[in-house]
């Protein structure tokens, strides 16, 4: 049985390498990598706590977050895809478009 | 209240009979020009019913009820309190039927002589405002209430004379009707007040009022000045010498209103007026009596005589009804007999000079003229008119036993005891009478026709108040003759009646009088003289034809000076204090548009300008946020929720 703190800190690690992933790289699938690392790092807390009360709800939330994970993934590569055809780049510092 | 056991009936609703017009009025102003007859309907309508409730109201006096009165509440200055309210007394009931009675007959006939009229619907609005006003003076109990339709009348005069204001000489009429009624109206009003304040400020009802003036502690001089001063109204309504000069121009009005207000109701208003007030002025000083004994003399002879001289047909009948108004009150100067035979020639006056006015307009609708120099020979072409109008005259004239011998009887009667001069100018003015009635009568119907066109009969719309009319000329008399007892004092003066009585010797010369005077007159225009033997005698017809030169020393002597100082006054007025207060206010509105540019551009502009650049200086700082860069983005996210944790954490 692992205990539940070591679980925990390994989940924050975890979260904190998708932050750095997220807010340092320029490559945009990087980026979308790094978005999964961190709803991994979120799964890995729901099943540690559902391990520990003994509750299986924390359980089927993952699963969720996967299904929805998955998801994300397919639109976030089609947008990467659709980005790269428009401008022959997926550096997300020249992909300014977000302002009005 | 009723002092016989009879309850009060229908008195209790006089004043409806006063409402009912001015409802009228009202409805005729708004929907009159809706209707079929562009406005009558309504006018005659309630001046009908309001006839046949007058007949209910005096059905309670002929059953030999007693006066009745009710009053609401309407305010209070110091310590006087004032109620509006009706006093209904045989008398109100006999002027209640007097005014709707002729009031109706005048509002069927002007159908037809109004008829295609330019403000046809206006006139009967102010017809019917008039006929409220004058029903309100007959019911008034208090003397603020009466001043009130007093005054309304004076109004509704002045708007009908000038009916036809389009020309110069009418508006000139009404004008001159207004402003002369207006120099005895100021007297009157303050007669009210000097009467109020004598009796102590109890009460301004008339009733109250006339009790209280016989008070051990009431001021003798103060009552004697009040009844001066509101015989001055009476001077001014009822046109007698010197304010008498406006009757005769007020004939420039239609002639329906002629009929209506300038003989029968509104001129008789002064008459009512010291009838009602009557022992204000028996207990003012007697020499007061003696006065408004000296003006209705003067009145009565010298209007008679004026009479005589005029081609106008209207202006014979204005100066008739001036002459026979100070028979009555000339009456009044003799004491308590006379005031009741007033009244009842006042009564029967009515009905025969309405019934004179609306022949006369009958005629004018015919021939298209006033002078009686353009008539002449009418009575085979209009038999009706003729008929009436000689039963009419025949009553003016005095003839027996139609209703103005009646009542002429009676005021000789009254004068013959114990006021020898009264009596006799009475007699000879009645001779007067007599004489240009008849010569009226000859120059309109008989002889050759002097005018243009080929008369005719008027519609029977005209006719039919004109048979009425002579109906009642013929029957109304015998009311109060001595031979059925003279029914018409006891429903009117029920707390004393004086008894009737038949002295022979004054109708003996009293038909005399009128015999005389109509053989005159038919012995001069038998043969249609020309010219008018009238004007034929020197200096006394030139004094005439100019009417005692009253107008030109009313001219000369008030009007111009007055006018010319008046206006030097308005011109320096003008000059100075209105042109002053418009330069001001000019100059003053510059300088505070000059104040007000200036705060226009600091502090308006400043502010807007202020704002503006506010907005753009936070603009400015806050468009480096948003660079487009979503990582950036994401770290502003990232610190928002770490500073979220920590909050959160920490509480």
């Amino acid at each position: 049985m692992i205990r539940l703190p070591l679980v925990l800190f390994f989940s924050a690690a975890l979260f904190s390498t998708g932050v750095y992933g997220v807010l340092a790289r320029r490559n945009a699938v990087l980026v979308l990598m790094s978005i999964e690392l961190m709803l991994n790092a979120v799964n890995v807390n729901l099943v540690a706590f559902s391990q520990f009360w003994h509750d299986v709800t924390g359980q089927v939330f993952a699963l969720f977050v996967i299904a929805v994970a998955a998801a994300e993934v397919g639109i976030g590569l089609a947008i990467v895809i659709l980005i790269y055809r428009n401008r022959e780049t997926i550096n997300v510092d020249e992909v300014n478009l977000l302002k009005w | 209240m009723s002092a016989t056991g009879i309850g009060p009936g229908f008195t209790r609703l006089a004043w409806v009979v006063a409402v009912l017009p001015l409802v009228s009025a009202a409805l005729t102003l708004f929907f009159g020009k809706r209707t079929p007859g562009r406005g009558w309907i309504y006018g005659v309508t309630a001046v009908g019913a309001g006839f046949v409730l007058s007949l209910l109201v005096l059905w309670h006096f002929v059953q030999g009820g007693g006066a009745t009165s009710s009053s609401v509440s309407w305010f209070t200055i110091g310590p006087l309190h004032v109620e509006a309210g009706q006093f209904v007394d045989g008398l109100t009931a006999i002027m209640l039927i007097v005014v709707t009675g002729i009031s109706l007959a005048v509002h069927v006939y002007s159908i037809g002589y109004m008829q295609g009229d330019v403000r046809f619907t206006w006139f009967y609005v102010v017809l019917s405002v008039f006929t409220a006003a004058m029903l309100d003076v007959v019911i008034a109990d208090n003397l603020i209430q009466l001043l009130v339709g007093w005054e309304v009348m004076g109004l509704c005069s002045y708007l009908l004379i000038g009916h036809w204001w389009e020309e110069r000489i009418n508006s000139n009429a009404a004008i001159k009707a207004f402003i002369t009624t207006r120099i005895g109206d100021v007297p009157f009003m303050f007669g009210i007040f000097v009467l109020i304040a004598a009796t102590g400020f109890h009460s301004a009802s008339i009733q109250q009022v006339g009790e209280l003036v016989g008070g051990a502690d009431v001021s003798r001089g103060l009552v004697s000045v009040a009844a001066l001063l509101l015989f001055g109204g009476t001077i001014g309504k009822s046109a007698q010498f010197p304010l008498h000069v406006w009757l005769p121009d007020a004939m420039q009005g239609p002639t329906p209103v002629s009929a209506l207000i300038h003989a029968a109701t509104m001129v008789a208003a002064g008459v009512y007026l010291v009838g009602r007030l009557y022992s204000v002025f028996l207990h003012a000083a007697p020499e007061v009596l003696r006065f408004v004994g000296v003006i209705g003399g003067i009145t009565m002879f010298g209007a008679a005589l004026l009479a005589l001289v005029q081609d106008d047909i209207k202006r014979v009948l204005a100066y008739s009804t001036v002459s026979q108004l100070a028979y009555m009150v000339t009456a009044m100067s003799v004491g308590p007999p006379g005031r009741d035979a007033a009244f009842f020639h006042l009564f029967t006056h009515a009905f025969f000079k309405a019934l004179l006015f609306l022949g006369a307009g009958c005629l004018i609708h015919a021939v298209h003229s006033n002078n009686m120099s353009e008539m002449g020979g009418l009575w085979r072409r209009m038999p009706v008119t003729f008929w009436t109008f000689a039963f009419g005259s025949a009553a003016l004239a005095g003839v027996p036993p139609l209703a103005g011998f009646w009542s002429k009887d009676e005021l000789l009667v009254a004068a013959s005891k114990g006021h020898a001069v009264v009596f006799t100018l009475m007699l000879v003015t009645a001779l007067v009478t007599a004489f240009y009635t008849t010569r009226m009568v000859m120059q309109t119907f008989f002889g050759p026709y002097r005018g243009h066109g080929e008369p005719h009969e008027a519609p029977a719309v005209m006719t039919g108040p004109l048979v009425a009319l002579a109906f009642g000329t013929i029957t109304v008399g015998f009311l109060g003759a001595a031979v059925t007892g003279g029914v018409f004092f006891k429903w009117v003066f029920f707390e004393a009646p004086e008894p009737v009585t038949f002295v022979l010797w004054v109708v003996t010369l009293s038909i005399l009088a009128a015999g005389l005077g109509i053989l005159a007159g038919w012995y001069v225009y038998r043969d249609q003289p020309e010219p008018d033997p009238a004007f034929q005698l020197g200096w006394l017809s030139s004094l005439l034809v100019n009417k005692f030169y009253l107008d030109e020393v009313y001219m000369h002597g008030i009007v111009l000076p007055v006018r010319d100082r008046a206006s030097a006054a308005v011109v320096w007025f003008d000059r100075n204090v209105i042109d002053g207060v418009v330069n001001g206010t000019a100059r003053l509105t510059k300088d505070l548009a000059l104040g007000t540019d200036v705060f226009d551009r600091t502090v308006v502009d400043g502010a807007v300008n202020g704002v503006a650049q506010t907005a753009g200086f936070t603009g400015g700082l806050l468009r480096y946020l948003q660079s487009g860069n979503v990582q950036r983005y994401a770290a502003f996210l990232f610190v928002g929720v770490l500073v979220l944790a920590i909050v959160i954490t920490r509480v």
